[in-house]
């Protein structure tokens, strides 16, 4: 299906429409909310009664909705993870703190569309008994904060937020807090260190599951924007309804950024797998196509992160088929529909759901020396391998890309990053690792012969000299 | 009395089986924590009841777990759960192990931090695999890649973990060919600490221990990635009175003390077991020496007292015992020891009774002030002791700065508030009835008993190891040693019963206290039979109730706890 279907930006883009409380209400805004509040006790077949916290946190569940912050995570199964008997408060945090490169979709929620994102939030807060929330944002984004105060104080002016909200005796506050521009912030612990006050040093787990020891040492939902948003539809179309949209185990809608190398990088709201990265690339109603010329090389499919395609790339994938029989087809990596499995069966992830496009004008290597540059400044270095291996692939590659690599350069990045992952405190091991990882595997040969290239070049192969390391180092800073 | 806790039955232990390196045993399924919380055990726990040691850098016992340094990664497995949620097992009905793998890659596997992550029955921890090995191998890789390599100047070398995990998992050369970072190598942390900041490994013990256990939140990191630093916060001094314990848990050579650095090579340094003196807790400490000269001290671990710690001042309380003014030769009439002592009994036993006063420092061994206590029977003398008090804190500082306090008053010299007699002995040398003072380590002049009395004194018999308004007053002076030149035994605020050993030797002429004691208290009450400091503890044991039932050998290096 080459078109969008918009849900959550179905008015973001619309003439005329604002982020204002009117606007807001004059399309319907918070009925979900006074549905929610609204619902009744219900008597179950057993004699036992659910509450309307436990109908809706059934409803997120059996809407499929997966976590649209990266790791796609099962929305209701972390909700069901709450432990709910400590006696401590549980706080639900809002992830806003996109910094995955990439990415740019939570903003278009946040900028154009805040109370939705406010919605979706009070409701989810009611659904987890929870009376205290917050909303971390991305430092570099201080026109969102300012956006999401006013719509805050609008919501609290109308009793949406505060105590006692529209008479039901749930008392919540929300309150937005800004990061200081760290990518290590979006990292749910490290986020709730940062918001703690304390240095974003993701937390070790076992034991800070946030589920359980979260913010403050508190029971903790934290959940990217465009999924609180997503809850405010669910509730408001019920989650069967919900479920039809997108494709089974992928349910719902996904907005995606397209950039890099396309005539028209922006992005699209589309039902989970019911397009593929061809068409998000190449439909004229999504990216439009490559630039006039040019040839495709490669694709970043879920964020900077994510391990990258190579054009032409073939993976099976298991498909279920008419008689119910699980067969693997082959796929051409354009024909990938676009959701969590599907990619994740292609050795890769949708991740934040952003797509780079590499054309054939491009050097790989220096793709990757620029994508190294930004992890090894953004590792925390909390941890040894991420700490280390993240500059050490850095300097590696800027040296590579400065004319002074080696043939033994491909197999060195490869096993500097095969340290790094699955040995660090957080995912941002994996996310410095893969595009290594990746890269260098799938490029292998581009790699190889600049080195070699660069040995002829420079002294008949004796590797680089001391002034050509300190000449090749990146940036301190 | 009784000499060892009495503590509740303890409940049975909950014991689970794992298996480490493929031997099967049994832990507990709860230890206790840095705090003494009961926790679930940890891999680490385990691996180490099995006799195998997981290397660590960030992990130390007495610290909240940060898990940064990756260096205790193991590879593990656990029993494999079945769709119907059973346990799958081998055809020969041993549960099936599922080793962890890395989800996006299963023939990888995936190793666990084994100071943060807790047993399970039936795991199975593999410390010694190939993959755990490679996994070391390559953490102290990358920590080296960094690293300056300082070790021919660096204070650390000899005990330096990095150097230590390097025989062992490190590579003679390097395939880094990268430029190394640079960073700041003298960095004036506070008064008594200096920072390299290239040494640093950013393993943040020192960070945890200021903020969790001395309560100072002074120490933090700045910068991201390679290039964070360790550093104090701007304007703030890292000053509290428990900083150089960092320099003891920092596993290479960042922090350094600056009264130790450069001056001795710790291969060097002979090590022995004692008892910090300058405060009633008694923190037990390693004394260092080389050719007779101390250069350090440490805090050795003990849980009764003083985990793993001491204070700033109690530490760099030494200096004294290296003084070039130590008292290193008898002064008086006769300046042979055995003539000098027989000299001194044969006054002592001419004096009238109750004519004989007896100023003991609450700073001597039990041992010591045991013999002088069987001396002052003898002779019916008036004793004391002086109090020496100052601030106090939460942690470690006790406001009694004497460490034998107790022991001065379980044995009988001090009365129970102690200093009460001072005026009385003042008193008595004033109205003349009292003739002849017998003081051991103190400066009389400055707690009431002036030059000018003492001048009124017909025999002042002084004993202590630096000079003073007393000692130049004395008739006698008997040369005696610092606490680390003999043995004996403190009892600390708590009761703790604690002994010291000897380290270097006395200065000059000088004997140890005890060794001189014992044949004055010969001379004068011609009682014998205590001729080692073990002989003569046992003998107290028996005659001081308060010590009944412990004996030298039982106080070990951790001492035992008597009723006070
Ligand atoms: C290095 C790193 C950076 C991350 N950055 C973000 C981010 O900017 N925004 C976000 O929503 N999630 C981010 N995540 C994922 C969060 O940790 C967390 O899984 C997510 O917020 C959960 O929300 P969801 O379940 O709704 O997806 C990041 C994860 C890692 C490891
Ligand atoms: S993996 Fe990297 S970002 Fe995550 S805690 Fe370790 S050093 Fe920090
Ligand atoms: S100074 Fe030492 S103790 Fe502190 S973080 Fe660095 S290596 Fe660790
Ligand atoms: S607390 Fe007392 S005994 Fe311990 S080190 Fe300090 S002065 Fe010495
Ligand atoms: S000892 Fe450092 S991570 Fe376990």
């Amino acid at each position: 299906m080459s078109q969008e279907y918009r849900l959550i930006l179905k008015n973001a883009d619309q003439p005329g429409y604002t982020t204002d409380m009117d606007c807001y209400l004059r399309h319907g805004g918070y009925g979900a909310l006074k549905k929610a509040l609204a619902l009744p006790v219900k008597d179950l077949p057993d004699g036992k009664k659910m509450t309307a916290q436990e109908q809706i946190r059934e409803d997120v569940k059996a809407s499929g909705l997966r976590g649209r912050g990266g790791a796609g995570f099962s929305c209701g199964l972390k909700w069901s993870f709450v432990d709910r008997k400590s006696g401590k408060p549980i706080y639900l945090i809002c992830n806003a703190d996109e910094s995955e490169p990439g990415t740019f979709k939570d903003r278009q929620i946040i900028y154009k569309d805040p109370h939705q994102l406010v919605e979706g939030m009070i409701i989810s807060c009611f659904a987890n008994d929870v009376h205290l929330a917050y909303i971390y944002i991305r430092g570099e984004m201080p026109d969102g904060a300012r956006i999401l105060k006013k719509a805050l104080a609008d919501a609290r002016a109308k009793n949406f937020l505060g105590k006692n909200i529209l008479g039901s005796g749930y008392d919540l506050e929300i309150y937005v807090h800004r990061g200081a521009g760290a990518y290590i912030c979006g990292e749910e612990t490290g986020l709730i260190e940062s918001l703690e006050g304390k240095r974003a040093y993701p937390r070790i787990k076992p034991p800070y599951f946030p589920a359980v020891l979260g913010l403050y040492m508190c029971p903790t939902i934290v959940n990217n924007v465009e999924t609180l948003a997503a809850v405010k539809h669910i509730v408001t179309m019920g989650s069967a309804e919900y479920a039809k949209l997108g494709t089974p185990n992928n349910t719902g809608t996904r907005i995606v950024s397209v950039s890099g190398q396309v005539k028209k990088p922006g992005y699209f709201e589309v039902e989970v797998g019911k397009a593929t990265i061809g068409e998000l690339i190449f439909h004229e109603k999504f990216g439009g196509g490559l630039k006039d010329g040019r040839k495709l090389k490669a694709i970043i499919p879920g964020g900077s992160s994510s391990k990258v395609f190579k054009a032409g790339e073939k993976f099976k994938l298991k498909r279920k088929g008419a008689d119910g029989q699980m067969t693997a087809v082959e796929v051409d990596m354009l024909d990938l529909p676009y959701d969590f499995d599907s990619l994740q069966q292609a050795g890769s992830m949708s991740g934040s759901g952003a797509i780079i496009v590499v054309d054939d004008s491009t050097d790989i290597v220096s793709v990757l020396a620029n994508l190294s540059e930004f992890y090894a400044h953004e590792s925390c270095g909390q941890c040894t391998p991420c700490r280390e291996g993240s500059l050490w692939m850095n300097k590696a590659l800027h040296r590579m890309s400065h004319g002074h690599g080696r043939k033994q350069d491909a197999d060195y990045l490869l096993n500097i990053a095969q340290n790094i992952q699955g040995r660090t405190i957080c995912a941002f091991g994996e996310a410095c690792a893969w595009p290594v990882l990746s890269f260098v595997n799938k490029f292998k040969d581009e790699f190889v012969a600049k080195g070699a290239a660069d040995e002829a070049k420079n002294h008949g192969g004796a590797g680089p000299t001391n002034e050509m390391k300190i000449a090749a180092s990146p940036r301190a800073d | 009395m009784s000499t060892t806790e009495t503590k509740p039955a303890p409940p049975p232990v909950e014991k689970i089986k794992i298996k480490v390196d493929g031997r099967e045993i049994e832990v507990p399924k709860m230890t206790p924590d840095w705090q003494g919380k009961m926790q679930p055990t940890t891999m680490l726990q385990a691996c180490a009841l099995a006799n195998q040691d997981v290397p660590h850098y960030c992990y130390h016992p007495k610290l909240p777990i940060a898990g940064n340094c990756r260096m205790c990664l193991v590879e593990f497995g656990t029993p494999m759960i079945g769709p119907d949620r059973q346990p799958v097992k081998n055809e020969d009905g041993t549960p099936k192990i599922a080793k962890s793998v890395l989800p996006y890659e299963p023939s990888t596997p995936r190793g666990a931090i084994a100071c943060a992550t807790p047993i399970s029955p039936g795991m199975e921890i593999y410390p010694s695999s190939p993959a755990t090995k490679q996994m070391r191998e390559a953490v102290l890789e990358s920590l080296l890649i960094n690293h300056p390599l300082d070790c021919p100047i660096c204070d650390q070398a000899g005990e330096c973990k990095l150097q230590e995990y390097s025989v062992d998992y490190g590579k003679a050369t390097s395939r880094f060919v990268e430029e190394k970072e640079h960073k700041p190598k003298q960095v004036d942390l506070g008064p008594r600490i200096m920072l390299d900041d290239e040494r640093c490994i950013l393993c943040s013990r020192c960070v945890r221990f200021s903020k969790d256990i001395a309560g100072d939140d002074a120490l933090g990191f700045a910068s991201r990635g390679s290039r964070n630093f360790l550093t104090n916060f701007p304007g703030k001094k890292f000053d509290n009175n428990y900083t150089l314990n960092t320099v003891d848990i920092c596993p290479v050579g960042a922090l350094t003390s600056k009264d130790f650095r450069f001056q001795m090579r710790v291969w060097f340094l002979k090590e022995s077991k004692s008892v910090c003196t300058s405060c009633a807790t008694g923190c037990n400490i390693v004394i260092g020496s080389r050719e007779n000269k101390v250069y350090r001290y440490e805090p050795r671990e003990n849980d009764a007292v003083n985990s793993s710690w001491m204070c700033d001042a109690g530490r760099l309380n030494y200096k004294w015992i290296n003084s070039e003014f130590r008292l290193t030769q008898i002064k008086g009439p006769k300046t042979e020891w055995s003539l000098a002592l027989r000299d001194i009994a044969e006054t002592l036993r001419k004096a009238p009774l109750g004519s004989v006063a007896m100023v003991a420092s609450a700073r001597q061994t039990n041992e010591e002030l045991y013999l002088l206590k069987k001396l002052a029977t003898k002779l019916n003398a008036l004793t004391d002791s002086v109090p020496r008090t100052g601030e106090g804190d939460k942690l470690l500082v006790n406001a009694d700065k004497n460490p034998n306090s107790n022991g001065a008053k379980l044995i009988g010299i001090a009365p129970a508030q102690m200093g009460s007699n001072l005026p009385k002995i003042a008193e008595g040398i004033h109205s003349g009835s009292i003739k002849t003072l017998i003081v051991f380590g103190e400066d009389v002049t400055k707690c009431g008993i002036s030059a000018d009395l003492l001048g009124k004194l017909s025999t002042l018999i002084v004993s202590d190891i630096l000079p003073n308004k007393t000692t130049e007053a004395a008739h006698y002076v008997l040369p005696g040693c610092a606490h680390a030149e003999k043995r004996g035994s403190f009892v600390n605020t708590k009761g703790r019963v604690q002994r010291f050993m000897q380290n270097t030797q006395p200065k000059g002429n000088a004997r140890a206290e005890w060794e001189f004691l014992h044949e004055l208290v010969y001379d004068v009450t011609g009682q014998n039979g205590f001729v080692s400091i073990e002989g003569l503890f046992n003998q107290m044991a028996k005659e001081v109730p308060a010590f009944q039932g412990v004996t030298w050998a039982a106080l070990g290096d951790l001492g035992v706890t008597i009723n006070l």
